[in-house]
């Protein structure tokens, strides 16, 4: 029966035929560097196989351990979120800190600059209202503050201390509408009076219509008023305008950031003993 | 099975039988298509199979190389022995003719693809052979078929005369 089977398979028989006859002149047979034939093709066959093997084997192990490789990282990667999010905290802080420290280098060199016995404060609350341009700052009376003292930052006027308490104060900006400081225009030591425009501006009053006026020159706390010490920058001449009357119209930028108060310096220099700031060296 | 042991031993007694200058005929060849052209193509691969290991065993070249090709001859002649008749003593020529060309193109053609021998110039070689393969092939055919009717007629006469 089987031999029967066979002859319906001539085709079968014949390739096994040829294959016996490989197999027998391989094992016989050198290639050109000496390996015998039979090695040679077994060897990369299988080799073949192996390498198939392998890359499923790869393939598989690649798989398991990407997994589990996965689930590490996730643990891993929130780890390491966490500890990006704490050293941009502390990257924030050392930000801010830095910015701190530059803005005390700055209030030193202005207390040295005009010496004046000052004090410096931190900005700790803005205004309660948003119709009155003031913020608290962290020293009071017991620290010798009192109604009326100047407060300056290094960019320039900031305000008067107008209700201080024992441990803080409240300092009315100079760009609150019931605000005014004596000025003069730095250029040419024409006199007038800033005041607040409750905008973020101020407006510089009094100014004659003859006197020379330009946009961009400094506007400088004059000390008339008996608050603000003769000499510091209130800001710049945004706009000048002869208009119809005696004076000027003239609108001041603030040399200050008001939005970005930290730290300031309360003068408590008398007003009468008080003397003139000298210009910050360039 | 008898038929290639015979051939063989006649093949290698008979090795002197030159034809023009050193091609011997080969009747473990003729053997071989006999039986395919008989039996079919699977008797007739199997039989090359047998055939050529032997031959090459006995010979002194690689194992396997005579035994592959009469293989595929055995084979090919058994296809064409079912296909066609090839009862006639020309179509037995021819299929011998062919069967001998082919197998020397599969015998020469792998020893020197393997690199191991050269035959310079074998087309000559191979045409003689073919032919006192062929020619030697027809009469082995008509006297090994022959010879059974003929011993049977004598037989019977022997009969008839008793």
């Amino acid at each position: 029966m089987a031999i029967a089977d066979i002859r319906q398979r001539p085709g079968i028989v014949l390739g096994a035929a040829i294959l016996l006859h490989v197999v027998l002149i391989s094992a016989q047979v050198n290639t050109q560097s000496g390996l015998p034939v039979l090695q040679v093709v077994t060897f990369g066959g299988f080799a073949e196989v192996q390498r198939a093997t392998m890359a499923v084997v790869d393939g598989v192990r690649g798989m398991w351990s990407g997994y589990v490789a996965l689930r590490q990282v996730q643990s891993e990667n929130a780890a390491l979120k966490q500890e990006v999010q704490t050293l941009q905290v502390r990257l924030q802080q050392e930000h801010a800190e830095a910015q701190r420290t530059d803005n005390l280098r700055q209030l030193l060199e202005l207390r040295e600059r005009a010496n004046l016995d000052t004090v410096a404060a931190e900005v700790i609350a803005g205004p309660a209202d948003p119709d009155f341009r003031t913020v608290t700052i962290d020293k009071g009376s017991s620290d010798g503050l009192a109604t009326d003292m100047a407060v300056i930052s290094p960019a320039g006027v900031v305000g008067r201390l107008i209700l201080p308490s024992r441990r803080a104060s409240k300092v009315q900006l100079l760009i609150d509408s019931n605000a005014a400081a004596g000025a003069l225009i730095e250029r040419t030591r024409v006199q007038g009076v800033v005041m607040g425009r409750g905008d973020g501006m101020l407006k510089m009053q009094y100014v004659p219509g003859t006197a020379d006026v330009k946009t961009g020159d400094l506007v400088v706390t004059s000390g008339i008023d008996g608050i603000y010490p003769k000499g510091f920058v209130i800001g710049t001449i945004d706009h000048a305008d002869r208009g119809s009357g005696a004076y000027h119209e003239i609108t001041v930028r603030p040399a200050a950031d008001f939005s970005r108060l930290e730290e300031v310096l309360i003068v408590k220099t008398p007003p009468a003993s008080r003397g003139v700031v000298e210009e910050p060296k360039k | 099975m008898a038929a290639i042991l015979i051939a063989i031993a006649l093949q290698t007694t008979l090795a002197s039988l030159v034809f023009r200058g050193g091609t011997t005929i080969d009747l473990v060849l003729i053997v071989v298509v006999f039986v395919a052209i008989k039996s079919g193509p699977v008797t007739g691969l199997l039989a090359g199979t047998v055939a050529g290991l032997i031959q090459d065993a006995l010979a002194s070249g690689i194992l396997g190389i005579g035994g592959m090709a009469k293989t595929i001859v055995g084979f090919l002649s058994g296809v064409l022995g079912t296909q066609f008749i090839v009862t006639a003593p020309l179509p037995r020529f021819l299929l011998l003719l062919v069967a001998t060309a082919l197998h020397a193109a599969i015998f020469m053609g792998l020893y020197t693809a393997l690199n191991l021998r050269q035959f310079p110039g074998p087309y000559s070689g191979i045409v003689a052979q073919a032919f006192g393969n062929a020619f030697v092939g027809v009469i082995a055919f008509q006297l090994i078929e022959w010879f059974p009717g003929f011993v049977d007629r004598r037989r019977a006469g022997r009969f008839l005369k008793r």
